[in-house]
């Protein structure tokens, strides 16, 4: 199944990527090119900004496939994003080298100031550009492993695996706030210098990472347009909508389940590696539960199982949250507040579904 | 506070100029003036003047006129008199004045001598008169002690404070002791004793053993017992010293313990502390003893504070147990009602300042009824449109407790607030020296079960329990036997709501009242709810309090934030083995 074939009846998902090619090739191109005085130019704060939105997408994306798909509303997808953030915060780490503030070119600056004299074992071969990309990858995908498959093998289903799921995220932040784990504690991972050798505060460098998560973006679309419109897609949809019927008719449910759990949690964890770089920390408090509930937030808003949808509702929704953050900072959890019950109450189908319906009725 | 501080400070700073000397006339009067042991008698033996040059005929002199004096004062003016020597005496005299007033037989001693002891007796300069005073901002409130009444105020430059140091300190709180020791009351007689008991020297020793043959109250007489026990074990005959440590069998005491561990000591080169054989056996022997009635304590006490936190969790997650167990709602702003009950025990105190005891008594029938009207709210507004939708509800409802934080923090501001715990709450009950209790978890527990047992009766024995449980079990046929479902819903989760309102006024006794305090509780109680397995709330009990047990049986080992991982990994864990809780409902309930 090519590309074309796969996007000829995705309609959605074409307006999507051509506009994230010409915001990945302009924003950039409006940064680099233009003098800064140009009503036009845009500033290395907006490119890092807008860069951010499209990591929440791909971090939407995840979720949406999950529980817009899967029907499994996970409540602990802020982990999976966390401990991708945290395995490429540990690679950059390991960068900074003899430049931190002890000058230790072994240890971080929090294990010197713990009064550590060597590496966790679990620090060693982070150095390695491909050892942490690797590992973005593999811990959120082999956490979600093991949790699916303990989960779904006894048929953990609906609000239990949400609490069960908000749980692990819970206990994982308070985990990572103890100084004893060798994360950076309360203060997490921060004061990156640069990433292969090019320094995090260069325009080049930004542009890079920018480009790159849209790439990673667009690639992630098409490869969960693929997933979802493949049999396993298929079968994954009729497990949410009757599991028992699916399993009467043969179908290894929680397999099918379990594949699409863990692929989400590695498209999770591969946000939170492309966050970091971009906003130059990463803390226990991405592991809290608030912050998972507010992913969902986001799909629900932009529409459920469409994909598309999950990417708009992110970044309207991270959009506002920087406005209303910035002019009325009382006013954003109101907002936030009202959005979750008006959503679920009056937009079912999110935005998406509300587009759709006026046509609809139009034609 | 600010003034106690600075007024320590000055007495240390005086130290140096009069400390040794002072130690010394301390010393000596100790040895030499030998007050009967009736304390508080009106006739004593006068304070033997200190002068290098006469000091027998000071005494002769003294121990003709001085009692007489005393004799013919009527006992106002003896009080009166001596207190005025304080202010006339020389920093070096000053003990003797102490002394002298501490033998008048007057009520008003007490407070004089209290007030000295905490840095805030003074002399208004303008009058003589010596009063005793609190800092009130800039100035001082003022208490005539003659009178007892108030003595208006001052500022800091018309008085002189009463300075006293540390040695001088300790004698004084001798004194008071000493005169405790015959007090009517027997709490203060054993407040005495104690203190005695921690100068453990010859003269309290000897005040003490005075007084054992006399003392009637049984506790008082056991606390004299141990510390002339302690006393016995320095004395110089073996016999007597074995016979000691006898007599401290068993006795949890923190002193006790204390020397018992010093004669089994061995110093660094490996031998005894303690060189007699005999002895040193027998007080290992005792000690091993001890060691394991102390380990049965902790080990009460360790369950004493799970039962407590079990309790916390049970009342965090009992009306949870309504609406998610009964109903089968989410609703993921139980936490914030429990909230809404904390602020209103805040609201309610600031209402009432006077009455602080009672606040509470009003806290929890206004938080009841305030969360559950929020609850039957949240209920017609926006649950009853998502019915059968579990996974919009637990959405909606989060959108809610967001919006209650928020209106929170808009009013009464994102700080914590301070809520004042009623004096019958705080303090401990003293089981023995090991074991003290703590008297406001042990209402916890007791208000935990009794909110129970009343949740409890409410399902089992009213309508509106058997309405519950019907529509529960089943809808529709409850709606054609003519139950008005959606009334019953409105009720139950108002219910439920009322009872997180009473949770919280609780919970404002515990923790900090703050927008964050239901978050920190929402997983808890879910997991509490879940462990004990859903729509049951005997499950929710014993989950509630297995899980705090737990939780503090692995707190010393593992650390508060570790157990508590481990606690949610096992319920995890526990879920897929069981995936509808320790009591899972059966029949056809289950399948709802």
């Amino acid at each position: 199944m090519g590309i074309s074939e796969l996007l000829a009846r995705d309609a959605g998902g074409r307006v999507f990527l051509t506009l994230l090619v010409l915001v990945g090739v302009f924003l950039p191109s409006l940064h680099l090119l233009l003098p800064e005085t140009s009503p036009l130019h845009i500033s290395a704060y907006t490119l890092t900004l807008i860069g951010k939105y499209l990591c929440y997408a791909l971090l939407a994306l995840a979720v949406d496939l999950v529980w817009g798909f899967g029907g499994i509303l996970s409540l602990g997808h802020g982990a999976f994003f966390a401990l991708g953030g945290y395995a490429m915060g540990m690679h950059m780490m390991r960068q900074i080298g003899d430049r931190g503030v002890y000058g230790n070119p072994l240890l971080p600056d929090f294990m010197v100031f713990l009064n550590w004299t060597e590496l966790p074992w679990y620090w060693l071969g982070f150095d390695r550009f491909w050892f942490a990309a690797l590992m973005v990858l593999l811990v959120p995908g082999s956490l979600a492993f093991v949790f699916g498959w303990l989960a779904f093998r006894s048929r953990v289903t609906g609000v239990y695996l949400s609490i069960i799921t908000q749980a692990l995220t819970y206990a994982l932040m308070l985990a990572f706030f103890r100084n004893e784990m060798g994360f950076g504690g309360n203060n997490g991972l921060t004061d990156f210098k640069d990433i292969l050798g090019f320094s995090l505060q260069a325009d080049g460098t930004r542009v890079f990472l920018f480009v790159t998560t849209a790439l990673c973006l667009g690639l992630a679309y098409i490869a969960c347009r693929f997933v979802v419109s493949s049999k396993l897609g298929r079968v994954v949809v009729a497990v949410r909508d009757a599991e028992s019927r699916t399993r009467f008719i043969g179908y290894r449910v929680e397999w099918f389940k379990l594949w699409i759990f863990v692929f989400s949690a590695v498209l999770a964890g591969l946000a939170g590696a492309l966050y970091v770089p971009q906003v130059g920390i990463i803390n226990p408090g991405e592991f809290s539960p608030l912050n998972s509930l507010e992913l969902v937030i986001w799909v629900a808003v932009g529409g459920r199982a469409t994909l598309y949808g999950a990417v708009l509702g992110a970044i309207l929704v991270n959009y506002s949250k920087t406005v209303f953050t910035a002019i009325l900072p009382e006013v954003w959890l109101f907002a936030l507040g009202a959005l979750f019950v008006l959503v679920t109450l009056f937009l079912p189908n999110g935005l998406i579904g509300l587009l759709s319906q006026r046509r609809g009725e139009r034609a | 506070m600010a003034s106690r501080v600075a007024a320590s400070g000055h007495t240390m700073k005086s130290e140096p100029r009069i400390g040794t000397k002072e130690a010394d006339i301390l010393m000596y009067r100790m040895t030499f003036s030998r007050f009967p042991a009736s304390v508080g008698g009106r006739c004593t033996s006068p304070p033997p003047r200190r002068r290098s040059w006469g000091l027998g005929i000071w005494i002769i002199i003294g121990c003709l006129l001085i009692p007489a004096l005393v004799r013919a004062e009527p006992e106002s003016t003896a009080f009166v008199n001596a207190l005025s020597r304080l202010k006339d005496a020389p920093t070096a005299d000053l003990p003797e004045a102490i002394e002298r007033l501490a033998t008048v037989d007057d009520p008003r001693v007490l407070a004089a001598l209290n007030a000295l002891l905490e840095n805030r007796l003074y002399v208004v300069k303008a009058s003589g008169r010596i009063v005793s005073g609190t800092t009130t901002g800039d100035g001082f409130d003022l208490t005539d002690l003659e009178s007892g009444q108030s003595g208006g105020s001052a500022g800091r430059f018309d008085i002189k404070k009463i300075a006293i140091n540390n040695t001088l300190r300790n004698a004084v709180k001798r004194l008071i002791a000493r005169r405790e020791l015959g007090a009517e009351d027997a709490g203060q007689r054993l407040q005495a004793v104690q203190a005695l008991t921690e100068q453990a020297d010859d003269e309290s020793t000897s005040l003490l053993r005075a007084r054992y043959p006399l003392e009637k109250d049984a506790a008082v007489r056991t606390a004299i017992g141990t510390a002339l026990a302690l006393a016995d074990i320095g004395s110089a005959d073996k016999a007597t010293r074995l016979q000691a440590i006898r007599a401290l069998e068993g006795n949890l005491d923190q002193q006790v313990r204390n020397k018992l561990a010093e004669l089994v000591e061995t110093r660094e080169d490996g031998s005894f502390v303690e060189p007699d054989a005999d002895v040193r056996n027998l007080a290992a022997a005792v000690n091993s003893n001890l060691e394991l009635k102390l380990q049965l304590n902790h080990l009460a006490e360790t369950l004493f504070f799970g039962l407590s936190l079990g309790a916390v969790l049970l009342l965090a997650a009992i009306g949870l147990a309504i609406t998610f167990g009964v109903m089968g709602v989410i609703n993921m702003a139980h936490g914030e009602l429990m909230m809404l009950g904390a602020y209103t025990t805040y609201v309610v105190q600031l209402l009432m300042p006077e009455h602080l005891d009672w606040s509470l008594f009003v806290a929890i029938p206004a938080a009841f009824v305030l969360s559950g009207l929020v609850g039957i709210g949240i209920e017609r507004g926006i649950i009853r449109f998502l019915y059968g939708r579990p996974l919009e509800t637990l959405l909606a409802t989060f959108g809610v407790s967001l919006f209650l934080q928020q209106v929170v923090r808009s009013i009464f501001s994102p700080l914590n607030r301070s809520v004042a715990t009623p004096s019958w709450m705080s303090g401990s009950v003293e089981i023995n020296g090991a074991l003290s209790l703590t008297l406001n978890r042990f209402y916890i527990i007791v208000f935990g079960l009794l909110v129970f047992w009343a949740l409890l009766a409410i399902l089992k024995k009213t309508r509106l329990g058997l309405e519950v449980r019907a529509v529960a079990q089943n809808r529709s046929m409850a709606k054609a036997m003519g139950i008005r479902t959606d009334r019953v819903d409105a009720m139950t989760f108002g219910l439920g709501s009322g009872v997180a309102g009473v949770a919280g006024v609780a919970l404002s006794q515990l923790t900090n009242v703050g927008p964050n305090l239901g978050q920190a509780y929402i997983v808890d109680s879910f997991m509490v709810v879940v462990f004990g397995g859903v729509g049951n709330l005997w499950g929710t009990l014993v989950g509630g309090m297995t899980l705090g047990v737990a939780n503090k049986i692995l707190e010393p080992f593992a650390g508060a934030v570790l157990a508590k991982i481990l606690i949610l990994i096992f319920i995890i864990v526990f879920i897929q083995k069981r995936p509808r809780g320790l009591f899972p409902q059966k029949g056809r309930a289950a399948e709802g």
